[in-house]
């Protein structure tokens, strides 16, 4: 059995969120030209919802968009396709300030990914990063500009970030051993 | 379904494959169809891999499909064709593939006038073979762009009644297409002359109805296979206007139909012989759709095979040093 410790119950989850809102918009510089790409699967989860709370206060409506990087991966060879690709539907990036937004950040590889695969779709003026949970441990030199929390759990813990959307509940924690 | 289950090192047919192995391939084209709707139709998956396509059969539609598959996947590709090659200086198919692959390469994808002739290969040498229809064997892929279709229509295959009109007897198309939906769940039938329906047919699960009228009347579907035109010469058919005049899949006789019918060929078609232009260009035609999916699929199996070797990549790069 994986021991858990709970890191943000679903108050905590909302309301990091909101705060993470406005600091997108603030670091955008306002909403104009703005763009929320979520990386599959929660993340575009969490696009969502902080595009909600940027149109609820800006009274907007923030092109939001989906990536899936599974083939941008620079990991085919080592841990074989998986099998089931996500779906990738982008807006314009053109000229616009995109944010792309995921739920936990670790290596870095995966922004990295999603980094290749939005300029093949486009050339934002700007693009940058909302996370919720940095969790450290960068293999890559990347860093977010919109963070929920930090957490520096040790390499064999996990962070797990369940929505409701896809797990049926909010809630971030970090989980050792087990599975 | 597990990811380690993978397609194994080689796509000879569908016969060998399991039916969570067919679903795999249809479920992964799904998202490759929208890398075709990019306006950079590339993605960096199979960066440099090298995909040889090694091709002993006249093939347009199957060669460039393949070959765009490859390189929307950002693999490097180099076609090769019999006539022109050593192959025609009478290199043996084991020898041309062992110098492709003293060149460093890792996929193979194979057409040969003889039936076992992919697996012949896949057997022997290190690199993904893929096969891309093995004299009267199989061809996979196009069987597996059929099913992606139908199933785009229909929404799923379980159930579904599909007729196989025409030369059953030599196509590979026909044999592959029978394998893969019957393992899903579909009911297939074979319509056709006596003398161009294998022997034995009905052991792979299938109805034989003697009439098109009755394929027509029974089915949700018709899969019309190309009468290959030097069958008549051969003596299977008296002529084509007599195959028109029974076997043709005509505007006449789907009016009679029960309900609308989809139409899919594999082409190349022979129009006025084994379907008529308004069939084929009519609204229940899926053949050009057919087309567009062939690319995803083959996306797919390529995508599979490359990173499916679990466990064995390193040891073959332990060979190679």
């Amino acid at each position: 059995m994986p021991t858990r410790t709970e890191l943000l119950d679903e108050r905590a989850i909302a309301r990091t969120l909101a705060r993470m809102a406005s600091e997108v918009v603030e670091r955008s510089g306002g909403t104009d030209g703005l763009v929320l790409v979520g990386i599959q699967r929660r993340g575009v989860e969490l696009a969502y919802r902080i595009k909600r709370l940027i149109d609820k206060v800006e009274r907007t409506n923030i092109p939001c968009g989906k990536l899936d990087i599974t083939l941008y991966r620079d990991d085919l060879q080592t841990i074989g396709p998986k099998p089931v690709v996500g779906e990738t539907s982008l807006p314009d990036l053109d000229g616009r300030v995109v944010c792309i937004v995921d739920d936990v950040l670790y290596t870095g590889r995966t922004v990295r990914a999603a980094l290749d695969e939005c300029t093949d779709f486009g050339r934002p003026r700007r693009i940058l990063l909302a996370v919720l949970v940095d969790r450290g441990g960068r293999e890559l030199p990347i860093q977010a500009d919109v963070v929920g929390v930090t957490v520096s759990p040790t390499p064999d813990e996990r962070v797990d970030v369940l929505v409701s959307e896809l797990d049926g509940r909010d809630v971030v924690e970090v989980a050792r051993g087990g599975e | 379904m597990t990811a380690t289950a993978g397609l194994g090192k080689d796509l000879v047919g569908l016969e060998k494959l399991t039916a969570d192995q067919v679903r795999l391939i249809l479920d992964t084209a799904e998202p490759f169809k929208e890398v075709s709707e990019r306006q950079i139709k590339k993605v960096p998956a199979l960066r440099g891999k090298t995909i040889v396509n090694l091709f002993f059969e006249a093939s347009t539609r199957t060669r460039i499909s393949f070959e765009f598959a490859e390189k929307r996947l950002s693999a490097d590709t180099v076609n090769v064709a019999a006539v022109g090659s050593s192959v025609s200086k009478g290199e043996t198919l084991v020898d041309t593939a062992r110098n492709l692959e003293a060149m460093r390469i890792d996929m193979v994808v194979i057409r040969h006038g003889s039936s076992g002739a992919a697996q012949f290969l896949g057997d022997r040498i290190n690199s993904n073979v893929i096969n891309a229809g093995d004299g009267k064997h199989e061809h996979p892929t196009q069987a597996l762009l059929d099913m992606l279709t139908l199933r785009d229509r229909f929404g799923k295959l379980d159930g579904l009644k599909v007729a196989i009109i025409g030369d059953v007897l030599h196509s590979r198309v026909a044999r592959s297409n029978i394998w893969g939906l019957t393992k899903l769940g579909a009911s297939v039938a074979v319509c056709g002359p006596a003398s161009l329906l294998p022997r034995g047919i009905a052991e792979m699960g299938v109805t034989v109805l003697p009439r098109v009228e009755d394929a027509i009347q029974w089915a949700d579907a018709l899969n019309v296979l190309r009468l290959q035109l030097e069958r008549m010469t051969a003596g299977f058919i008296p002529s084509l206007r007599e195959y028109n005049r029974v076997f043709g899949v005509t505007t006449e006789r789907l009016k009679r139909a029960p309900k609308d019918l989809l139409i899919l060929h594999p082409g190349p078609m022979n129009r006025g012989v084994e379907i008529d232009s308004d069939v084929a260009d009519g609204e229940h035609s899926v053949i050009l759709p057919q087309v567009t999916n062939g690319v995803a699929v083959r996306m797919a199996v390529l995508y599979l095979l490359a990173g499916g070797r679990p466990g064995s990549s390193a040891a073959l790069q332990g060979e190679e040093r």
